[in-house]
Order: structure tokens, then C-alpha cells, then sequence
């Protein structure tokens, strides 16, 4: 395992390295995630009541508005750049490099998302019970998020318009995770059992893992083919 | 690099005409039958379905909107497993016309899945009292929508048609998920959508003169779409072949 694993490692910290440098890039993000879900208070009317019940939903949309955002970066420099190739002919599998780029694309975007919640849920007034969920269900949702955005931004490389591409394919596969992630903190703010909905967030990843490491190794190869 | 690989992708492209015309010949002579078969099929169906079923002692005569609906709903699913399989052809034995099937047959389910919706939603107003709910089953079915929509735009999006179809295809496979939600929906959720009735083990719970226009109007939905798919591959394969040749003529002026 320590011989396969360490390739795998500085991929995974090749990615944070350059993420780092470019720090602004994960703070535009979060600043994306903090600055939509303050919107809804002026559409709607600040209404403790109204905000406080639609909450959850709110969150969870920006979140996976502000990750769709990020998405293209994740395989477009490496493509653009010819590192993409150079990976792909290295004898690590390519279903391995995929997962562990798409866990650095969570460790800067799902991660530091998560950790903005708490101050979009107090601003949202939401009860400590349902903010601990929340943030139960992002962790177990937003890598699935980054998971299967991974499949889209790897299909849409070297496509025209790849930018706008990659929502139209990649939002219909979120749903469900939206549902789940929603249903979960509902049920917790309803003093229902949330965690049913937290387990099938926890299934959701884990077919997630397995459906982005083959699809988005398969578009990989017929990127650099 | 990339000029090596087109051109011996053009040597491949020629002599993997000999399969696709044979395919061609094959459509030819599939083709009046099948336009045939349809025309019979939904002119009968749509005789019995309007004329000659009798009215729901509930739901009155606005019942005869599923004579239209149900079939395209079950198109519109069959029609993404179709395009499932040629996918996964076209992956795994890199099969050429697999990805013309898929490409060609992706217009016609989303056709039948906005026909679907679409009567859905015409049915739902009287009986619901709403267009629309946001109900598992539909939910499901406005997601196949949206994934056909995907499909068309990925496969369109690329200089290289080949490099478009390819990245469809695993859209496609990764779509799959999609179709045993939308199935179990209405048994997994407890949904305003009425369970199946005519897909069940043992009877269908249907009246056989409700039945027949039913099963007659799938029936020409499917000769229908064989139809259409013969004519888009017919046209997909010629403009791919004008393709080759005006490369080749490219090559040699």
C-alpha cells in the first residue's frame, strides 16, 4: 500500500500546492457560497419565520451552485497544459488519479464550503440541532458533489463552450443529493429521525466513488486519445 | 502527433464503410415495413383509444389521454436503454454504427419524454386540479428530459464528431441510474403518480378493451421510432461519408 500509495499522495498535493498558490480562487468560491445565500433574505422579505424554514434548501443550492463554479478548473489547466497526457501515460491507473484530483477538488472547495455554513446558517437563524445535520450531510454530500462533477468536467474537455457544458450535464445528476441533503436537516428541524436520509447520502457516495473513477477515467482517455 | 492519428483514422474510416452499408441495405428493406406497421398501429390504436374504449366511470373521457401518454412514457424510457446499449457497444467494442444509433436515437426520446410530460401535464390539470406537481414520478421523468438535453449538447459540442459520441456515450451509461428510479418511483415514494397498472406479475389491471389501444399504440410508437431511426442513420451515415471524402479530397489537393 505505501508503494502505490505515495504517487497517489503528491498527486493529490500537486493539486492542493497549486490550489494554494492561487489562494483567491477558493476564497471567490466561498465568497460565491456567502454572498447567493444572502440574496434570498431580499427576494424573499426578511421573514425569521419564511428564511428560517427555507434555510436548508438555500444552502444547499448555493453550495452546489458555488461548486458547479469551480468545476471547470478541475482537469482544464492539466489539459490544457499537456500534464494530463504526461499523467495518463504514467503507470499509475487512471481511475486513481481521477479520485485523487477530485478529493483535492473537495479539499478545496467541498471542505472550506462546509466550513462557511455555520455563518450562513446563523444568519438564517437555524437551531444548533439542524445545523449539526447540515453539516453532517455536507460532509457526506459535497464529495459527492465533487465526485460526479468530476464525470462532467472531464467529459467537457476540449468541447466548445465547455464552461456552460458542464452544469447542463452535471445538475441533473446533483438531485438527488439535493433531495437527501435537504430531507436530512428538514427532518432534524421536524424532530423526525435524520438519519435515514443522512445514510442514503453516505450510498449516494458510495456508488458515486466508483461511477467517477470509471466515467471520468473513460473521458479522461478520450481527451488526450 | 494529432496529424498522424486523423489520418489513420481515415484509413479506418473507409473500410469501416463495408459494415455500415450493409447495415444500409438492411434498413432499405426494413424501412416500408416498419413505416407501414406504424401507420397501421397508431390509425388502429388511436380508432380504438378514442372511439371505441369506453370512457372511465371516474375520470370520464379525459381518460383517453393515456392512450397517447403511457405509450410515450415507456418510449421515452425505452428509447434511453436503447441508447444505454449502443452506448456501451460503442465503448467497449468501439463499435461505429453504436454511435450512431445513440446519436440518432437521442432526439426521439426526447421527444417522447416531452410528449409524456407534456399530456402528462394535460391530464394532470383535470384530474389533479394542477399542471404540475413535484412528484417522484415526474420529478424522475423531467430528469431523463434534462439528461437527453445534456446528451444532445455533449455530442454536438466537439470539432471531431467521433471524440462527441464517445463522451455521450459515458454521459449516457452514467444517465442509466435514472431509469430504475423513475420505474420504482411511484412503489419507493408515496407519489399523487398512480402505480403501475398494465406491467404487473399475474393480470394487468386494465380491461382488455382499455388494453388493445394501448398495446397498439406502443406497438406503433416503437415502429415509430425504428422508423425515424432508420432515416437519421440513413442521413448521420451519409454526412459522415461526405466527410471522409471531402478530407480525402482535402488530402490529396
Amino acid at each position: 500500500m505505501s508503494g502505490g500509495g505515495a504517487p497517489i499522495r503528491s498527486v493529490v498535493a500537486r493539486d492542493l500546492r497549486l490550489a494554494l498558490r492561487q489562494r483567491s480562487d477558493i476564497l471567490t468560491i466561498v465568497l460565491f457560497f456567502a454572498l447567493t445565500a444572502s440574496l434570498f433574505p431580499f427576494a424573499l422579505g426578511p421573514y425569521p419565520d419564511l428564511l428560517q424554514r427555507v434555510a436548508p434548501g438555500v444552502i444547499w443550492v448555493t453550495a452546489l451552485l458555488a461548486v458547479l463554479l469551480s468545476l471547470e478548473r478541475l482537469f482544464l489547466a492539466d489539459y490544457e497544459d499537456g500534464s494530463l497526457e504526461l499523467l495518463a501515460l504514467s503507470p499509475l491507473p487512471l481511475e486513481a488519479i481521477v479520485l485523487a484530483k477530485t478529493f483535492a477538488h473537495w479539499l478545496t472547495t467541498g471542505l472550506p464550503l462546509t466550513a462557511a455554513t455555520p455563518l450562513i446558517a446563523l444568519l438564517y437563524d437555524m437551531p444548533a440541532s439542524g445545523l449539526a445535520v447540515l453539516l453532517a450531510a455536507m460532509i457526506l454530500g459535497t464529495p459527492s458533489l465533487s465526485l460526479i462533477g468530476s464525470i462532467g468536467a472531464a467529459l467537457a474537455l476540449g468541447a466548445r463552450r465547455g464552461g456552460v457544458l458542464i452544469p447542463l450535464l452535471v445538475l441533473p445528476l446533483y438531485v438527488p443529493i439535493l433531495i437527501f441533503g435537504v430531507a436530512a436537516v428538514d427532518a432534524a428541524l421536524s424532530d423526525l429521525a435524520a438519519r435515514p436520509h443522512l445514510l442514503l447520502l453516505a450510498a449516494l457516495l458510495a456508488v458515486a466513488l466508483p461511477t467517477a473513477a470509471f466515467a471520468g477515467a473513460a473521458a479522461l482517455r478520450q481527451a488526450v486519445e | 502527433m494529432n496529424r498522424t492519428a486523423t489520418s489513420s483514422q481515415q484509413s479506418g474510416s473507409l473500410h469501416r464503410f463495408a459494415n455500415p452499408a450493409r447495415f444500409l441495405r438492411l434498413a432499405q428493406a426494413v424501412f416500408p415495413w416498419s413505416a407501414g406497421a406504424m401507420a397501421l398501429c397508431i390509425a388502429a390504436g388511436l380508432y380504438l383509444g378514442l372511439f371505441v374504449a369506453p370512457p372511465d366511470y371516474q375520470q370520464g373521457e379525459s381518460v383517453r389521454i393515456m392512450y397517447v401518454h403511457v405509450p410515450a412514457a415507456w418510449m421515452a424510457l425505452f428509447v434511453y436503454a436503447n441508447m444505454a446499449l449502443a452506448s456501451a457497444s460503442l465503448l467497449i467494442w468501439r463499435h461505429p454504427l453504436a454511435g450512431l444509433i445513440a446519436k440518432a436515437s437521442a432526439p426521439v426520446g426526447t421527444a417522447f419524454t416531452f410528449l409524456a410530460l407534456f399530456t402528462g401535464s394535460l391530464w394532470g390539470k383535470p384530474m389533479w386540479g394542477t399542471w404540475w406537481v413535484w412528484d417522484a414520478r415526474l420529478t424522475s421523468v423531467l430528469i431523463l428530459f434534462f439528461i437527453y438535453l445534456g446528451h444532445m449538447a455533449l455530442i454536438n459540442a466537439f470539432e471531431n464528431p467521433e471524440r462527441g459520441q464517445k463522451a455521450a456515450a459515458v454521459l449516457t451509461l452514467v444517465g442509466v441510474v435514472n431509469l430504475p428510479i423513475i420505474k420504482f418511483s411511484v412503489d419507493w415514494w408515496n407519489t399523487l403518480h398512480q402505480p403501475a397498472s398494465v406491467t404487473r406479475i399475474g393480470t394487468p389491471a386494465i380491461h382488455s378493451s382499455m388494453l388493445w389501444p394501448l398495446l397498439l399504440m406502443a406497438l406503433g410508437f416503437t415502429f415509430y421510432y425504428v422508423t425515424v431511426l432508420i432515416l437519421r442513420l440513413r442521413a448521420e451515415m451519409l454526412a459522415s461519408r461526405l466527410r471522409a471524402m471531402n478530407r480525402l479530397a482535402a488530402e490529396e489537393g
